[in-house]
């Protein structure tokens, strides 16, 4: 197997690859990343904060039947397969952007799934605000929007980075699957030449450059939630 | 002024209702210090809590400064609440903001100009005693530190009243004296009327000319601090006053006249009783049990001496002449 994965031939072809086309996918890989999860974080964050908030004891309590109905819709998206929802959700993005293929394309089902896993991380890291916290803002003359926005989201940023770094390499995942349907990146490359072409050398080149990816993003994002925390000095 | 008239709270629970507070009904005069102590469970935290609407009573009414606080609509019970602050056991400082911004903190929620809320934040850290931590976080600072951040904040929007709910029970008795301290100086200094809610007599006694005995959610005693400690009438009220069990007799002697001697407020540094008694008249007093306590330099409590059968008389005229404290003879079989 090594014998084979290392011929002067494969490793001219990976040359190649590497010089002509990885960029170009690392590049792909990055921005539909970075530009899903910016949007998961646009729908997510508020979803999160109505989760928190809106509970019965939250700061503003929101009707019983549309919590459940909330609780229902991310249960139901956190459910589908990745691989099915992109197909699914084929008419959405149409409609967003014309056309179901693409690099373009795949950013529509990598926020369709990732907003509702954004929306439980965000919720399990405002439940860590201390509660008297909250309390204290309440005597103080707080109203609702005031104690999310300048108590619950504050106090819980170094955990919303965190949360935040999990979601990016999650979502990082995902957009490797979405080679599937015509996204580029480095999944696309893996999936073309390892699965469809048997060039293995080129697969494991993109897989490990995947790794590295991954590795930068989490080790940026725990620096920076460390950082940011003010209780830790 | 603050009324509370006959207030209930009750909470419903899995296990059925529990009553927390049960008629309560107290009167806390402007500018005054009043304390609120009790057990744990006795229903203090919620009673402090339903001044300011943290918690709705299930029935009667607060007034403060003339407001029904259980009338006001959402938006006019937040403005109210600018003037009714509170400091907490747990600090509860926005823990990812500097000292500064916390203090800051009400103010921005009051809609003041960022420059005018920094100026005033300055002014009251460094009425708390703190200008130097004004750029530090609260996790930085010890606990008495994080009061007193604590309590700049709750000074910022020039409050009418200072709600403290335990706010020295995480402190060691250093810190806890200096807190108070700050707060019987703002007291003086501002004229805040400070309601004080503890489980520390000691608390009581220092800054607190009023105070409730809260059990089981009941009021059981009321009044003037140095009444109620003097003559603690009901159990609550005495197990705070003498925690260790009242005092313990020893068993009469022979020709011995036991006398009962209450202090009421009797000057302590004035004249050593006992001695006194000893030397201008001769009578040996024997201590068989006291349990007295000392509140703003003045005695409260009780003694029970011995004293020689035959000199019964003269010891009851000597005591008797004492100003400021009460004797009475206890029957032999007592």
């Amino acid at each position: 197997m090594l014998d084979r994965l290392f011929t002067p031939e494969t490793l001219q072809e990976a040359w190649m690859v590497l010089k002509t086309q990885i960029p170009l996918a690392i590049w792909e890989t990055v921005y539909v990343t970075v530009l899903s999860t910016a949007f998961a974080i646009v729908l997510g964050l508020p979803l999160g904060v109505l989760l928190v908030a809106g509970e019965k004891n939250g700061v503003l309590p929101l009707p019983k039947g549309l919590m459940h109905v909330l609780n229902v819709v991310i249960n139901l998206l956190r459910s589908v397969p990745f691989l099915i929802l992109m197909i699914m959700v084929f008419p959405l993005t149409r409609l967003i952007v014309g056309t179901t293929v693409g690099t373009v394309a795949s950013i529509v089902p990598l926020v369709i799934a990732a907003f509702p896993f954004v929306a439980r991380l965000v919720e399990s890291s405002l439940r860590e605000v201390n509660p008297n916290i909250i309390e204290a803002a309440q005597s103080m003359g707080a109203s609702p929007m005031q104690i999310i926005c300048k108590v619950m989201i504050p106090e819980s940023v170094p955990s919303l980075i965190s949360n935040a770094t999990i979601a990016i390499t999650t979502i990082l995942g995902y957009s490797a699957m979405s080679g599937i349907i015509g996204g580029g990146g480095l999944g696309k490359i893996a999936i073309n030449y390892g699965y469809y072409r048997y060039k293995f050398l080129v697969m494991l080149i993109a897989v490990i450059l995947l790794i590295v990816l991954v590795q930068i993003f989490q080790s940026v994002g725990t620096r920076i939630a460390v950082r940011s925390d003010k209780r830790l000095k | 002024m603050i009324e509370l008239v006959h207030l209930d709270k009750t909470f419903q629970t899995a296990d059925g209702a529990v009553e927390a507070l049960r008629d309560i009904s107290l009167t806390i005069e402007d500018g005054d210090i009043f304390g609120i102590i009790g057990m744990s469970g006795a229903g203090k935290s919620t009673l402090v809590r339903c001044i300011n609407m943290l918690e709705r009573p299930t029935g009667g009414t607060v007034i403060v400064g003339g407001d029904d606080m259980t009338k006001l609509s959402p938006a006019a019970l937040r403005e109210k609440r600018r003037s009714i602050t509170m400091i907490f056991q747990q600090f509860n400082l926005l823990m990812q903001r500097t000292c500064l911004k916390n203090v800051c903190f009400p103010m921005e929620l009051d809609g003041k100009s960022k420059k005018d809320a920094k100026k005033k934040a300055r002014e009251l850290l460094d009425l708390v005693g703190l200008p130097d931590k004004a750029l530090a976080y609260p996790a930085q600072l010890s606990g008495g530190q994080q009061q007193r951040v604590a309590i700049a904040r709750a000074l910022a929007t020039n409050p009418e009243v200072l709600l403290c709910d335990e706010a020295t029970s995480a402190l060691d008795p250093n810190t806890t004296h200096a807190i108070l301290e700050l707060i019987r100086d703002i007291n003086k200094k501002l004229g805040i009327t400070v309601v004080v809610i503890t489980h520390q007599m000691s608390v009581v006694e220092e800054i607190c000319s009023h105070v409730a005995i809260l059990d089981e959610g009941r009021v059981v005693e009321q009044g003037d601090v140095a009444q109620v400690f003097a003559h603690p009438q009901s159990d609550a009220a005495k197990k705070l006053v003498f925690p260790n069990g009242e005092e313990t007799v020893l068993p009469p002697q022979e020709n011995q006249a036991r006398l009962r001697i209450g202090f009421n407020g009797s000057a302590t540094a004035d004249k050593p009783l006992i001695a006194t008694m000893a030397a201008e008249h001769g009578i040996l007093a024997n201590i068989l049990g006291a349990s007295t306590r000392a509140f703003h330099e003045q005695a409260f409590g009780e003694m029970l001496i011995g004293v020689p059968a035959a000199q019964k008389e003269e010891a009851l005229a000597f005591l008797r002449s004492v100003p400021g404290i009460t004797v009475e003879e206890v029957p032999e079989d007592a």
